[in-house]
């Protein structure tokens, strides 16, 4: 089945020191890394980088083969983005032909830009593989906490977000459910023009929104049941606190983002 | 009798190559015949879901054949089609599947997908209605203005109006009140008796299984430990309840009986059995 294969968010357990990390500190890692991922201008700093990457992947142990796969979905955007820039930039002319003109600097572009769109999903897939959503929406919270003082509903943006997250895996499997139903009544998904493969969702669509509703639904009584009444004196079971470990990891990741800055700086 | 459907040396990997790898079926032969009234019993996650959504093509094996008549379903993308109205699949709780906007054109849905004309359909459609006992009325209806019962019977119908050789139930009467289960059990009944079809009824009520089925199919962590009529199966009664499934509530009472040196018969599953088999030795003690 395609759809049980989707990797989207999708956290695998396991014990690595990068598994055990606080939340926030990978939260904040990665922040760091892709603000250096856009400082970085030339081979070298994107090959320190892609070592610093390399590395943290080898002692997560998530095997890189899923990380691979999590690219899939996104060749598209790929290609897009490394034709557009190669015909897009102006400079030394290479070949033409037509109205398009391909350069030197497009080259150039289209590479780093294809290489920084890979390593910003790598880390970003990193992320999720290596920790549960509950704990990625709890960092998210702690986080933002001081956005509360403005009035931003922070902890019901992260109870939605924890609760999207939750239902994800739920709602792949309930289509799966259905698109095999569907199936067994002799439905066809995979076949016809675009038309008809828009109309052969009907079928899919019309009981996944209106079993989406339904769960909303119950899960808002629920909620109810339970006294829920958003964020206000609530307390948490579980609560973070940064390691030194933790503390490092996150200096490490502000020290890569500096010193990529002023490489770049530099022309690098 | 040649079997109209088999399994050999079937296995099911889930997300092989990651950390969730899960074996639900290790090699197995099922088998079943043409005409058959046939129940596969076993617990949550023993793999009878997966082995039935083998059955029509819908999941395709890690290892082993699937064959329908003879030949393997995954031979040819038509043939796998094809064999999906062949043997028609009701899954668990079939009423979240209902999408269209009345009665008639969600079950005319399959039909209509095996290409066949409007007077074929309308003549299915109405048949498989009268199958499930609903009324013509209820026809032009919005499916999701029935009651539970009713949505239940007309996903049924979308799929017996099919006409399949095979058909196959996921836990046909779960959540359902006894009334309205055993109106499913009776409109299944029909089916079989009338088109000559091969039912397989998934369940894990024993009663249900002991009342409906010629032959049970036991299936515990992805393999089929036994098979064979009620009584053969009944009377691995230890294992079955180690493997969490258990005998008939009946069945027990006999077999503690019996136990207990009471002249009764091994091979009572349901109440009035039961009555028969009581009255039956009250006369005996009577005559002598």
């Amino acid at each position: 089945m395609a759809l049980r294969d989707i990797t989207l968010g999708q956290y695998f357990p396991g014990s690595s020191p990068i598994h055990t990390l606080d939340p926030r500190a990978k939260l904040v890692a990665m922040i760091c890394y892709i603000v250096a991922l856009f400082l970085g201008k030339w081979f070298v700093t994107y090959a320190i980088l892609l070592l610093a990457l390399a590395a943290v992947v080898k002692v997560s142990t998530v095997k890189p083969k899923a990380l691979v796969r999590g690219l899939k979905p996104v060749v598209f955007i790929l290609v897009f983005t490394a034709v557009l820039n190669i015909f897009y930039t102006p400079g030394e002319a290479l070949a033409s032909f037509w109205i398009f003109t391909v350069t030197k600097e497009g080259i150039l572009h289209a590479f780093f830009m294809v290489v920084r769109i890979i390593m910003l999903i790598t880390c970003t897939f990193l992320l999720t593989y290596t920790t549960s959503p509950l704990a990625l929406t709890d960092g998210l919270e702690s986080l933002m906490g001081p956005l509360k003082k403005i009035h931003v509903p922070v902890h019901e943006l992260s109870m939605m977000m924890s609760i999207a997250l939750r239902f994800i895996p739920t709602l792949i499997e309930e289509t799966d459910k259905i698109m095999s139903a569907q199936k067994a009544r002799g439905a066809d998904f995979d076949s016809g023009n675009l038309i008809q493969r828009a109309k052969a969702l009907i079928p899919l669509l019309v009981p996944l929104f209106i079993s989406a509703f339904r769960r909303a639904d119950e899960l808002a009584t629920a909620m109810e049941c339970r006294c829920y009444h958003g964020g206000e004196g609530r307390t948490r079971m579980k609560q973070l606190h940064y390691r030194p470990g933790d503390v490092l990891f996150m200096l490490g990741a502000l020290a890569l983002a500096v010193g990529i800055g002023v490489l770049g700086h530099w022309g690098l | 009798m040649a079997a109209i459907i088999e399994t050999k040396q079937l296995t099911h990997i889930y997300s092989q190559g990651t950390p969730f790898e899960h074996t639900a079926l290790d090699s197995v032969d099922f088998s079943a015949e043409r005409g058959e009234y046939l129940a596969v019993i076993g617990r949550t996650g023993s793999g009878k879901s997966t082995l039935i959504q083998h059955l029509n093509g819908l999941l395709k094996p890690t290892s082993g054949q699937v064959l329908f008549n003879g030949t393997d379903i995954w031979e040819s993308k038509d043939l796998t089609r094809q064999v999906r109205c062949q043997v028609g699949l009701v899954f668990q709780y079939p009423e979240y599947q209902l999408f269209e906007e009345t009665v008639y054109q969600d079950i005319a849905f399959g039909p209509k997908n095996m290409g066949l004309d409007a007077d074929e359909v309308d003549r299915r459609v109405k048949q498989s209605a009268r199958f499930v006992g609903l009324e013509p009325g209820v026809l032009e209806k919005s499916p999701f203005d029935l009651s539970g019962g009713q949505k239940r019977r007309v996903a049924i119908a979308g799929v017996i109006a099919m006409e399949p050789q095979v058909l196959v139930l996921d836990e046909p009467t779960a959540g359902l009140d006894p009334s309205g289960s055993a109106r499913i059990l009776d409109n299944i009944r029909t089916y079989h008796q009338e088109k000559n079809a091969c039912i397989i009824l998934v369940s894990h009520s024993m009663e249900e299984v002991a009342r409906e089925a010629e032959r049970l199919v036991v299936i515990h962590r992805g393999t089929i430990p036994f098979s064979g009529p009620p009584e053969a199966v009944f009377a691995h009664g230890e294992e079955l309840e180690t493997m969490g499934l258990g005998v008939p509530a009946m069945t027990r009472v006999f077999a503690r009986l019996r136990s207990m040196g009471v002249d009764l018969p091994a091979s009572v599953y349901t109440i009035p059995q039961a009555r028969e088999a009581v009255l039956s030795a009250l006369h005996r003690k009577e005559g002598t």
